[in-house]
């Protein structure tokens, strides 16, 4: 399993009910399901991926998070909210890291660090949009339309008053480096965060 | 009709009769002492029972979902396109039941069945069946066929609403339900349009009070003018557009009022057709039925709450140009049933059709039913 979903899934208990925003495939919510006993539903868009979900046994709706929010989701009535590399993708983060956290009493998001050491060294020589593991696209058809760094996300939790209750930071292919921890935001591609606005 | 039956057809197929005596309480609070259910099965029963999959029809439909019944039928089943070896119901796996429900008027016990405690047809002392009703008597279907829990219990309109009543009413009893193009309760737009075809049969000089029997005769023309209303409603601008667009039948206007355009002759010879093949007292039960179906009132109005007996998983389809039941309809159940904590997927798919587009193979459509399904065959074993 790719580390970060291994350090997700220890972060959801048994019996939890949980909201995967832009959930794939299904992959991860298929294995909370099977192997930490979660319910829960996936929102996708993608038709192919819809149809995986299905084949697999996870609830999946079709839902766009852009133009139909959440507001179809009770006060907390999940016990985690979850989006895995689609922060960047929406058009409004700041609304969506608000309704994850009405809905559900704590996200866990990741997403690429646009600050890490590559990619600032890839705009700093070349002057053109960088492009990495994590960031394959060209400047014109990504999807990435809201891409920051995790200095830029701590600062947005700051100002909304959420608390982040712990971060990992990972390389590019998911793996946990010391010199990642060390200095995160130049060293880390994904990170990890876990959010809550309940007090400790 | 075929030379030959397609590979991917349950092929010939005859229907049976299947008598009930033991009394059935309906909504209304009467009673049906005895009665018949047409049905016809495809694919085989396995030994533990478990991989039935029960079909409820919609408002004009009947028990002839798939194949043929003789080389010389022009059309198969009215859903063949989804039911077959190797389709989304897969008759290789699924033993596939269709019936026609009770006040049907293709063999099942209907206003035109004969009273027996007048020896003449019912008529309209026929009781005015219910949604509920007709599922009570698909369970003794089930009963006698010694289906205990279904695999799925699949429906589209007015049979999506059978489906989603199957989960209220017996939540042990099916582990699927699968909701397409339906709406947990029509709008007063929808009961408008069933009244217009109501009005259109009752005031047809022929129909005599829903005697029409008696006399020999049928309300033809009332009949005719509710299948065209009714037509209407089941296809979208676009797609009535694309068919037909302005398209005289001959070069010139003629400055009279004869079916002069493509699209009235066309309503016209559907509506001519129906009328030639089904009971007028059956069309205004059947839109009676569909009016009525509303689960959450009893609820207080929240569907959510009447959701809660319900342990199934439910598959929810809608089709984007559908304007008798769109897409935000499909929607509303989806949302109850996120509230109640049940299982459910939901896709709305984007089809040209309007309401039709659920008896036609799209290919998403397609994909996420035979997906869907062959996960509900895998966990039954089959």
């Amino acid at each position: 399993m790719r580390p970060d979903l291994e350090i997700i899934q220890q972060w959801v208990q048994p019996g939890h009910h949980v909201l995967d925003l832009g959930c794939g495939n299904g992959t991860l919510l298929d294995f909370l399901q099977r192997e930490r006993g979660a319910t829960g539903f996936g929102l996708e868009i993608n038709p192919d991926h819809i149809t995986t979900c299905m084949a697999k046994g996870v609830s999946v709706i079709e839902q766009n998070l852009d133009t139909q929010g959440l507001d179809n989701f009770d006060d907390g009535m999940f016990d985690v909210v979850l989006m895995t590399q689609a922060l960047q993708a929406v058009r409004r983060p700041d609304k969506v890291i608000e309704e994850m956290l009405r809905v559900g009493r704590e996200g866990i998001v990741t997403f690429p660090n646009f600050a890490h050491w590559r990619l600032r060294w890839g705009l700093a020589l070349s002057g053109r949009m960088p492009e990495s593991d994590a960031l394959p696209y060209k400047w014109y058809n990504t999807p990435n339309i809201r891409l920051c760094t995790f200095k830029d996300f701590e600062a947005l939790c700051r100002q909304k008053g959420i608390r982040i209750k712990s971060r990992r930071v990972v390389d590019g292919q998911h793996q946990n480096s010391w010199l990642a921890r060390l200095w995160p935001n130049l060293l880390g591609e994904i990170a990890i965060y876990r959010i809550t606005r309940e007090n400790p | 009709m075929p030379d030959s039956l397609p590979s991917d057809s349950v092929g010939l197929v005859s229907p049976q009769t299947v008598h009930f005596d033991t009394p059935i309480e309906l909504a209304c609070g009467q009673t049906l002492d005895s009665y018949d259910l047409v049905v016809e099965t495809y694919g085989t029963l396995n030994p533990e029972a478990s991989n039935a999959v029960l079909i409820c029809h919609a408002l004009s439909g009947h028990h002839h979902a798939a194949g043929y019944h003789s080389m010389d039928d022009k059309k198969p089943g009215w859903w063949d396109s989804c039911i077959g070896p190797g389709k989304p119901i897969d008759t290789n796996r699924f033993f596939v039941v269709s019936l026609n429900n009770l006040g049907g008027c293709h063999g099942s016990t209907g206003p035109n069945s004969t009273n027996p405690a007048t020896g003449k047809p019912y008529g309209p002392d026929f009781p005015v069946i219910t949604v509920a009703d007709w599922v009570k008597s698909q369970a003794c279907l089930a009963d006698r066929l010694g289906i205990e829990q279904w695999a799925a219990v699949v429906g589209g309109s007015l049979g999506g609403m059978q489906a989603l009543q199957w989960s209220l009413d017996y939540p042990d009893r099916l582990r699927h339900s699968v909701v397409i193009a339906s709406t947990p309760r029509l709008s007063a737009q929808n009961i408008a349009f069933n009244e217009v075809a109501r009005q259109a049969i009752t005031s047809d000089r022929e129909f005599h009070d829903g005697r029409y029997y008696d006399f020999d005769t049928v309300p033809r023309r009332g009949l005719m003018l509710a299948r065209m209303v009714g037509h209407i409603t089941y296809l979208s601008d676009a797609s009535m557009g694309e068919k037909f667009g302005r398209e005289l039948r001959e070069e010139a206007y003629k400055f009279g009022f004869d079916a002069e355009f493509q699209v009235e002759s066309y309503l016209r010879y559907q509506g001519e057709r129906f009328s030639e093949s089904f009971d007028a007292n059956t069309y205004l039960l059947m839109t009676r039925a569909l009016d009525y179906f509303d689960p959450a009132y009893s609820a207080g109005g929240d569907l959510a709450k009447a959701l809660a007996p319900a342990s199934c998983e439910y598959l929810v389809l809608s089709f984007s140009t559908d304007w008798r039941f769109s897409p935000e309809r499909s929607e509303e159940m989806v949302n109850a049933m996120i509230s109640a904590r049940k299982k459910v997927s939901y896709a709305e798919i984007d089809a040209p059709w309007g309401h039709d587009a659920f008896l036609i193979p799209t290919p998403r459509y397609t994909d996420i039913f035979t997906a869907y399904m062959d996960r509900a065959a895998r966990e039954v074993g089959v």
